[in-house]
């Protein structure tokens, strides 16, 4: 392959990596606008992973594995916003036992799916365009999944920052109380971002079961619920820094295997920690602005709310 | 007005406190009835093989303790962490790196070892786990980055690096190119406490951390603190308690303890250090520390049926061919359960509408 070549597959496949964790964490960004810190992403990526590729490989129909995907992992998120709003159950707590049910669950459904193969969604092929040099393939030759997270964007920030609604779920997830003095129904908002975020994270896991890597393995979201999670605080719940973000994890996921394939001389091991380092590195370079995430992040965050309290 | 509402308490009901882990394990036996039954096994029959039956022989309950061993030991410093609310999640990274640095030292002195070299590898497996933890103790408190993030991403770190190790310097030079160590010396395994099982030192090391985890918070002016700064930051603040010292300490107290239970179970059960040294050990000590109250005493009773649940699960597979995976759903359903029922202590759920106040 040229050099070109390379480049423009590189920058494709980084778009793809980039996909499971923008659509993550667009959710949680919603989830956590609205006050609710739902530590359980990744098990609902892989709740959703399984379920897709399960009903895709059941039925052949991929949309329907795509919808069942953000169906289960809107169910999963249920789970907890059931605890945490309704029950009051400390969200830290919640989120995590989320993930451990959702890894012990997404096994439990997959043990029949493992070591089958599945096809992959079909890419978008526009004649003369997917073929131009170095950015056809990263910007016209990708799947429907890629197109819909990058989409989600500017969809979630109209949203958020331009709709009535928008602005109710915002006022809850920064003072619940004066929301709800105001007549805002704070439980049943935070219970459809809940909802929404289960749902994109579902449709991100199931990206990775059912295109990017189309077969079922147990833990096979290898922590990006969680990266995902960081990528919120790293973007100071802006949407827009979300795909930045996602795009700067994609880089480092898609660098790190160039480099296994080029042969350099250092242990595939080593490489693969480079994503998980990474989080670790921008959190700290981003939370040390203390009065920055003070500013950004919503009052409300993490803290419960009883109606009649 | 909805039927069914949430009354809250004037006190918490110390009663609720004791009641509700047995009612979880309650809901989880019912969900695991029903859940037996959906994929075609006799409910009955499968929850005598996942509950009873590893219990009926005396290998099973060695295995019982061999297993609650390194839960318990990471549990009881999670717990002291969780009461100060400091989040650290990454026990299994912390096994993973006790493991590699107390094993690494069975290792290197392959051998030419003697009766010291055990005592070694525990203080190293201990010192590994400490400097673990100490970097998301440090990235806290310098950077104020989340610990439960930090911690989380040090799991994989951790994990890459003993698979890094096992299929390179650790690998046995004589073994067949398999993924793992040399089997170690005599020197440098945990001395066997009951004959005919596999129970060995690290028993005693969890009972002591349990004994040592009571009196520290029951007893000490340190514990005092913890609980203070997890029950109102506020007031620990205008009472001059040092909050970082206190993260400091919970963290790599913690990270010492998960450290100490992976190179237990190296230099234990294992016997040399391969790439899969724990089935989630970390992760399931977080359910055992909110299972037992984040008492050390109730971690205990927690970390002895959480380790049923994982010999259950293997022994169910092989007497019934469940699915193995069953487990970890046990697992994340009966926290699930405890968490909801822990709604009980602090409210009383009331029928009907709302009664007028007085």
């Amino acid at each position: 392959m040229s050099d070109l070549a390379i480049l423009g597959s590189i920058l494709a496949a980084m778009f793809a990596a980039a996909t499971p964790l923008l659509f993550a964490a667009l959710g949680e960004l919603v989830v956590e606008k609205s006050g609710v810190l739902n530590l359980g992403v990744e098990g609902m990526m892989l709740v959703g992973a399984v379920c897709g590729f399960a009903v895709t490989v059941q039925t052949g129909s991929a949309t329907t594995g795509l919808v069942v995907a953000a169906l289960a992992g809107a169910a999963t998120s249920s789970l907890f916003a059931l605890l945490t709003l309704f029950l009051l159950a400390n969200q830290v707590a919640t989120g995590l036992a989320l993930t451990l049910f959702g890894v012990g669950l997404s096994a439990l459904i997959g043990q029949g799916f493992v070591g089958i193969p599945l096809e992959g969604l079909p890419k978008l092929n526009i004649p003369g365009l997917t073929d131009l040099p170095v950015v056809g393939q990263a910007l016209f030759g990708q799947d429907i999944l890629v197109y819909l997270a990058i989409a989600a964007v500017p969809l979630v920030h109209l949203f958020l920052y331009h709709s009535r609604a928008g602005l109710v779920l915002r006022a809850v997830g920064e003072n619940h109380t004066a929301a709800h003095a105001l007549g805002y129904k704070v439980l049943r908002i935070r219970f459809l971002a809940v909802l929404f975020g289960g749902a994109m994270a579902g449709l991100g896991g199931a990206f990775l079961s059912m295109d990017y890597t189309p077969m079922w393995a147990e833990n096979m979201t290898s922590g990006r619920g969680w990266i995902a999670l960081a990528l919120v605080v790293f973007a100071t719940w802006k949407p827009a820094r979300v795909m930045l973000g996602a795009w700067l994890f994609g880089g480092v996921t898609i660098l790190q295997l160039h480099v296994q394939g080029m042969g350099v001389e250092v242990p595939s091991q080593l490489l693969s920690m480079l994503p998980y380092l990474a989080t670790v590195l921008v959190l700290v370079l981003i939370s040390r602005d203390v009065a920055r995430i003070r500013l950004n992040a919503p009052a409300s965050l993490g803290k419960l709310f009883h109606p009649d309290a | 007005m909805s039927l069914l509402r949430l009354e809250p308490r004037g006190q918490a009901s110390k009663a609720m406190v004791y009641a509700t882990p047995l009612l979880a394990v309650a809901l989880t036996l019912a969900s695991g009835f029903i859940l037996f039954l959906l994929l075609g096994f006799d409910p009955l029959k499968a929850l005598y093989a996942f509950f009873v039956a590893p219990l009926t022989s005396t290998r099973g309950v060695g295995e019982l303790i061999v297993k609650a061993t390194p839960l318990v030991l990471c549990a009881v410093g999670l717990a002291i962490g969780f009461r100060a609310n400091v989040w650290n999640i990454g026990a299994e990274g912390q096994l993973t790196i006790g493991a590699i640095t107390g094993g690494g030292l069975a290792l290197a002195f392959y051998g030419d070892g003697g009766w010291w070299l055990l005592p070694l590898m525990v203080i190293g497996g201990a010192a590994g786990g400490a400097a673990w933890a100490a970097v998301p103790a440090f990235l806290r408190l310098r950077f104020n980055a989340s610990e439960i993030l930090t911690s989380l991403m040090l799991n994989y770190v951790a994990l890459l690096l003993l698979n890094y190790l096992v299929h390179g310097p650790f690998r046995d030079p004589d073994g067949f190119a398999f993924p793992e160590s040399r089997l170690f010396e005599a020197d440098a395994v945990m001395p066997i406490l009951w004959s005919g099982t596999r129970v060995h030192l690290g028993a005693l090391f969890a009972l002591l951390a349990v004994a040592g985890g009571w009196v520290l918070m029951a007893r000490t002016f340190i514990g005092f603190q913890i609980k203070v700064i997890g029950l109102t930051p506020a007031a620990a603040g205008y009472a001059g308690f040092d909050q970082k010292r206190i993260i400091w300490f919970a963290l790599l107290l913690s990270g010492a303890l998960a450290g100490l239970a992976g190179m237990g179970e190296v230099a234990g059960p294992i016997g040399q250090i391969n790439a899969s040294i724990s089935p989630g050990y970390g992760y399931t000590a977080i359910i055992v520390a909110f299972l037992g109250r984040l008492h050390p005493v109730g971690i205990l009773l927690a970390g002895l049926l959480m380790a049923l649940s994982f010999i259950g699960g293997e022994a169910a597979q092989i007497a019934m061919n469940l699915p193995k995976a069953i487990t970890g759903v046990f697992q994340g359903m009966l926290l699930f359960f405890l968490l909801a029922s822990d709604v009980l202590i602090r409210y009383r759920v009331r029928f009907g509408a709302r009664r007028a106040v007085a």
